[in-house]
C-alpha cells in the first residue's frame, strides 16, 4: 500500500468515512483515494482526494459527500481539492477494501501491472478471478468494461453466476 | 394495513429547483466544476505558456472530438458488451478532454465550456483522424487501435514532460489508453481472423484509415513529446500478424497548404460534429450543467 500516513484526527475520520458513490460498500479510504486531510489556520480543512479514472462521473458527488459529512461533524471551512499525481491505482485499495468487494460479490483486483518501458500490447486470453460467490477458479470474462469506469464482467462456469471485478490498473 | 395518505406537496421534481446547500446537484454527474481545482497550475518557468496551451488544447481536442464520435456509436452498436465498452472507453477520453481544456483554459483565461463550444473550426487543432466517421464496426476498431496506440506511446512519454500538470494528466491516462488499445487489438484480431466478410471488411477499414496516420507523426513545435513511429509501428504490425491482415502501402492524407488539423484544416465531417456538440451550448449560451 501506497497511502499516505495521515494522522487520525476527526477531520480525518469525518472524511475517510465517506461512501464512494459507485460502490457504497466501500468508503474512500478503503479505496485509497483520500490522499490528505489537514486543518490549516488559515483555510480551514482541507482534504485532497485523486480521481480513480480521468473521466470519473463520481468526484463531484464525493466532494460534495465530503464536504457534507465535514459541517455535520461541525468543520465550518471545508475546501476539496484534486490530486492528479502519483495517478491512482488499485493497489491503493486497503485490504479492508478487498475484504468489504469480495463480500459484495465484486471480485477485488489483482496486483496492479508494474511497468518499466513500453506497455506491452495483450492479445492472449484475458485473465479472469475466482468466482467472489462460489470461490471456483473456473471462469470467465465476458466483457473488459463494465458498468462503471472500474469495473469488468464475467461469469462463473462452476455456479453460473455472473459478477463484477474490479479491474487491476 | 393502513395506507398512508398521500401527501400531493411532495413532488420529486421540485429538488430540481431547490437550491441544495451541501453543494449535492439535481441529478448525478452534473455540477461541473473545475477539474483542476486545488492543483497547481502555474507554469514553470522556462516554458513557453502559449505554446503549452496550444499543445494541452490540441491534445484536448483530439480527446473530445474523438470521444463524442464514441458517443455517437452508443446505441447503435452489436451486443450489450460493446456498448458499454465503447461508452467508457467515451467517458475516459473526455474526462481526458475536460483536464486539458481546463489546463489550456487557464493559461488562456476562458473555460473548459467556452473552449469546447465556442470556439470555431479552424480554431480546433485536433487530427483528423479524430473526426473520421466510422462507416462500420471495423472502422470502429481499426480506428480506436490506431488512435489509441499513438495516444497510449505519446502519454508515456509525455508523463515526464516540463510541465507537471500536462505530465500528471498524461500519467493517468496511461492506464486508460492501456485499456482501449487492448480492446481494439482485441477486436482487429477476431474480425480479421474471423470469417472471410469480417477479414474483407477489417482490411477496407484498414485499408480507408491509413492516409490519416501519417499526419500523427508531423514535427509539432508546440510538442512537449513525440512519438517514435518504430515503436507504433511495432505494436500495429504485432496486432495486424495476429490478425492476418496486410500492412497497406498507402499514401498519407495530402496536406492543404502545407497545413492539416493540427493548424485548424479539417475534413468535411468536423463541421457536422461541432454543430451536434456545440448546438445546445450556443442556443442557451448561459446554461450551466
Amino acid at each position: 500500500m501506497v497511502a499516505p500516513v495521515t494522522a487520525r484526527t476527526p477531520a480525518y475520520d469525518a472524511a475517510a468515512g465517506t461512501p464512494d458513490p459507485e460502490i457504497p460498500v466501500l468508503t474512500i479510504e478503503d479505496l485509497g483515494i483520500l490522499r490528505t486531510v489537514n486543518d490549516c489556520p488559515d483555510r480551514g480543512v482541507v482534504v485532497t482526494i485523486t480521481p480513480t479514472y480521468s473521466g470519473c462521473p463520481a468526484m463531484r458527488e464525493i466532494a460534495a459527500d465530503v464536504q457534507a459529512r465535514l459541517h455535520r461533524a461541525g468543520f465550518e471551512r471545508v475546501t476539496v481539492a484534486t490530486q492528479l499525481a502519483p495517478p491512482w491505482t488499485t493497489d491503493w485499495i486497503t485490504a479492508e477494501g478487498h475484504r468489504k468487494l469480495a463480500a459484495a460479490g465484486i471480485a477485488p483486483p489483482s496486483a496492479a501491472p508494474r511497468r518499466t518501458g513500453p506497455v506491452p500490447l495483450t492479445l492472449g486470453p484475458p485473465s479472469s478471478p475466482a468466482c467472489p460467490r462460489c470461490g471456483s477458479p473456473d471462469t470467465r470474462r465476458t466483457a473488459q468494461f463494465g458498468a462503471t469506469a472500474c469495473k469488468s464482467l464475467h461469469r462463473c462456469d462452476a455456479c453460473g453466476e455472473p459478477f463484477e471485478a474490479v479491474k487491476a490498473l | 394495513m393502513s395506507t398512508p395518505e398521500p401527501d400531493f406537496d411532495d413532488n420529486p421534481y421540485d429538488l430540481l429547483a431547490e437550491d441544495h446547500d451541501e453543494g449535492h446537484r439535481w441529478a448525478f454527474g452534473t455540477g461541473f466544476t473545475d477539474p483542476l481545482e486545488g492543483i497547481d497550475t502555474s507554469v514553470p518557468a522556462g516554458l513557453d505558456a502559449a505554446a503549452l496551451a496550444r499543445y494541452c488544447l490540441a491534445l484536448g481536442d483530439d480527446a473530445l472530438i474523438y470521444s463524442h464520435r464514441l458517443q455517437q456509436w452508443v446505441a447503435s452498436l452489436p451486443e450489450l458488451e460493446e456498448e458499454t465498452a465503447v461508452a467508457n472507453i467515451a467517458l475516459d477520453l473526455l474526462g481526458q478532454a475536460r483536464m486539458l481544456l481546463a489546463r489550456a483554459g487557464g493559461i488562456l483565461g476562458r473555460t473548459e465550456d467556452d473552449l469546447a463550444y465556442f470556439r470555431e473550426e479552424k480554431e480546433f487543432g485536433n487530427v483528423r483522424l479524430a473526426e473520421h466517421a466510422d462507416r462500420d464496426f471495423a472502422e470502429l476498431v481499426v480506428r480506436l487501435l490506431m488512435f489509441s496506440a499513438w495516444r497510449l506511446a505519446l502519454f508515456e512519454s509525455l508523463s515526464s514532460a516540463a510541465d507537471p500538470v500536462l505530465a500528471a494528466i498524461a500519467a493517468k491516462g496511461v492506464n486508460e489508453l492501456a485499456y482501449h488499445r487492448d480492446y481494439a487489438a482485441g477486436w482487429v484480431v477476431r474480425l480479421g481472423d474471423g470469417t472471410a466478410l469480417s477479414h474483407a471488411k477489417t482490411q477496407a477499414a484498414l485499408d480507408a484509415l491509413w492516409p490519416l496516420l501519417g499526419e500523427l507523426f508531423r514535427p509539432d513545435p508546440d510538442a512537449l513529446a513525440a512519438v517514435d513511429p518504430g515503436v507504433f509501428d511495432a505494436v500495429l504490425d504485432t496486432v495486424l500478424a495476429a490478425a492476418g491482415l496486410n500492412r497497406p502501402a498507402a499514401a498519407p492524407l495530402a496536406l492543404v497548404g502545407g497545413r492539416a488539423g493540427r493548424d485548424g484544416v479539417h475534413t468535411e465531417a468536423m463541421g457536422y460534429i461541432l454543430a451536434e456538440l456545440q448546438s445546445v451550448a450556443r442556443a442557451h449560451p448561459d446554461a450551466t450543467w
